[in-house]
């Protein structure tokens, strides 16, 4: 088997906040092979976001930083890389998509400017029209019409669809091994998400390359992924292939979440089933498992120690003391 | 007898002027709310759903009178309420409450939660200083909050329990209708559906209706007896819930339900999303708004606006020129 592309191995990340110092992630280990899709599912607060920030070392300075773990990329430790390699990867080897990308562009500059600063950027001795040809090639391949007029628009003349299709287009200008996309689309209308979702997947199709996918939404992991993490409290709960997730869930959260969403092809006025309280902040996990006091299954034990996370069949892996009994039940 | 149906809205229009220029006059219209028409009866709950700018939240608030409807009827209780001025309007509120997307924005923060819920019965004159509280710390305790709540401040809740305070202002006149416009779009999974519990749970007990505005059509379907598909300014399509999704007539509802992704990887889609995007409603096509979009999309179409209307007797309606011959040809 040939290694992974990438590999994160505990990583821990804390935050300086006013209220004290916040362990966002909390030894946070797995795996990206080359061309499959990995899912990073959870709620608001879970520590998604926070895992590709800092596997692309854009964790926000000096609150935030790595305190534990490696982020191993092509034999190197990117959690000890100068600035400087670390900015040759980024954008270029790892590339990134964002949930809002009206924020992400700049919009006092043309689309034509933000595409060919980023191919000039990594490439410095391409010519002006190469660049101006490349960029025309890339928007064609992310779908946008019209390309050549396009260039010389600003980002607020782009509906959101194609504002997201622009940072695509940006994000592949390099040809990445990997492209996190974080949440690119939550902000999006249910048919441009479909669109946009069909686009990564005909580009990853031609291009080969992996992506990480993080979201809320279970729904958009089931469209896409191969592989998915389940985070819960800066922690990963679960870690399964995309059937074993779906068909049994191991960790009472996966469960709750699986169970609480409301489904087309339920009968309408049912009762949902509920996860019990609220996800908690930062600063109020309970001890032991971070899920006890949410937990239909909890016991003395939950209360004090904290699980890990083991491996199970099929490579399942899970944070929970009462795995076993419960997945038979 | 008495009509059956508290709501009925008979071909409402919301038009926004758009001024400009250098003597500031109007250059255009927006036709955020172009026609639409539907009834609600007591006690049940109607979906409003449609993509971000088809005039879901404007029908809601020309119905609350937050904006004066351009054109149209609505019957509230057997009254017309376009019209009203006032005291009136204040009386329109007692029966008609709104629950909003941002419990965040729609709190005030420097009231204690008390204060929030106290003051519907303050401004309607209702009950003493004593009753009031009274009436408070039973609206509390209907939506699940703790009564110690009363003294603390809105920031002091997470996103799931300030939705609930929100729901508990709502229903402390026992209004007849609440328009819920987006309530669940903001919250977690897992808190989401405790929200959607206790407005079924509410529901039930004190008999309300409900007119559900979102764009989740998941979430719409589980709520709703009836939904309405807007799309750009119109109701393209109204069916009850279970029929909506088992038998969709109009090409965009057909597709709206396509591109909801199913939290089941055994369920993959390998279908072609629909193309292109909402037009502006600045300058929307000028006979069916869904010709550009469209797959089935005929001459008669540029040329004549389809009227919404029943395949069969179900109630079931569809504005589309080929509605009913589409599911056959497709399958």
């Amino acid at each position: 088997m040939s290694e992974p592309l990438l590999q994160v191995k505990h990583l821990a990340t804390e935050f300086q906040t006013e209220q004290g110092l916040a362990r966002a992630l909390d030894d946070i280990s797995f795996e990206v092979n080359a061309g499959e899709t990995l899912g990073i599912v959870g709620e608001s607060g879970c520590g998604k976001s926070v895992t590709s920030l800092s596997i692309m070392r854009l964790l926000p300075k000096p609150a935030g930083n790595i305190v534990q773990g490696e982020v191993i990329f092509d034999g190197q430790d990117l959690v000890q890389l100068p600035a400087d390699d670390m900015h040759n990867i980024r954008g270029n080897r790892i590339a990134m998509i964002f949930q809002e990308p009206m924020t992400a562009l700049n919009p006092v500059y043309r689309i034509g400017r933000q595409l060919g600063e980023t191919l000039a950027l990594h490439n410095p001795k391409m010519s002006k029209s190469d660049i101006r040809d490349a960029s025309i090639r890339m928007l064609e391949r992310v779908g946008i019409p019209a390309p050549e007029r396009r260039l010389k628009e600003y980002p607020h003349q782009l509906s959101g669809g194609m504002r997201q299709r622009v940072m695509i287009a940006i994000a592949l200008l390099c040809n990445p091994e990997i492209l996190i996309a974080d949440e690119p689309t939550t902000a999006l209308d249910v048919t441009i998400q479909a669109q946009i979702l069909q686009l990564l997947k005909d580009l990853q199709q031609e291009t080969g390359m992996a992506i990480i996918f993080i979201t809320h939404d279970l729904g958009v992991i089931a469209e896409l992924c191969d592989r998915v993490l389940v985070m819960y409290g800066g922690r990963i709960i679960e870690q399964a292939d995309i059937n074993t997730l779906f068909d049994k869930p191991g960790h009472p959260y996966t469960r709750g979440l699986l169970k609480a969403i409301p489904r087309l092809d339920q009968p309408p006025k049912e009762e949902l089933s509920t996860i019990r309280g609220m996800v908690p902040s930062l600063f109020d996990f309970p001890p032991g498992c971070r899920f006890q006091n949410r937990c239909d299954f909890v016991q003395e034990r939950c209360r004090q120690e904290t699980p890990e996370l083991e491996t199970y069949n099929d490579g399942q892996q899970v944070r929970c003391f009462r795995f076993r009994e419960l997945v038979n039940e | 007898m008495s009509d059956p149906m508290l709501l009925k809205v008979d071909d409402l229009k919301m038009h926004f002027p758009v001024h400009g220029g250098i003597f500031y006059r109007q250059i255009a219209t927006v036709f955020a709310v172009d026609g639409v028409s539907f009834a609600l009866p007591h006690g049940k709950t109607l979906g409003l759903v449609g993509e971000s700018g088809c005039g879901k939240s404007t029908v809601g608030r020309a119905l609350l009178r937050l904006y004066d409807p351009t054109d149209g009827q609505v019957l509230f209780d057997e009254r017309d309420i376009t019209e009203l001025k006032g005291e009136q309007l204040r009386e329109l509120r007692l029966g008609m409450q709104m629950i909003f997307q941002d419990p965040f924005e729609s709190l005030n923060p420097r009231h204690t939660i008390g204060d929030i819920l106290e003051e519907p019965f303050i401004i309607h004159q209702m009950g003493s200083p004593a009753e009031r509280r009274a009436k408070v710390l039973e609206l509390l305790d209907k939506v699940g909050m703790p009564a110690d709540a009363v003294h603390k401040y809105p920031h002091e809740f997470s996103g799931g329990q300030r939705q609930r305070i929100g729901i508990a202002r709502s229903i402390a006149l026992k209004p007849k209708l609440i328009i819920c416009d987006e309530p669940v779009s903001a919250l977690d999974v897992s808190i989401q559906s405790q929200i959607l519990n206790l407005l079924l749970d509410l529901q039930q007990e004190m008999g309300m209706a409900y007119l559900f505005i979102a764009h989740d059509l998941s979430v719409i379907k589980h709520v709703s007896d009836q939904i309405a598909v807007m799309y750009l300014g119109r109701v393209v399509e109204i069916a009850d819930s279970e029929d909506m999704y088992a038998n969709p007539q109009h090409p965009y509802t057909q597709a709206l339900i396509a591109s909801i992704p199913v939290p089941d990887p055994r369920q993959r889609k390998d279908f072609k999303p629909l193309q292109g995007e909402v037009p502006s409603p600045l300058n929307p096509p000028p006979a069916c708004h869904f010709v550009d979009r469209c797959a089935y999309v005929q001459e008669i179409c540029h040329r004549e606006k389809p009227m919404l209307r029943s395949l069969e007797d179900d109630g079931h309606q569809v504005a589309c020129h080929f509605a009913g011959e589409l599911r056959a040809s497709q399958r």
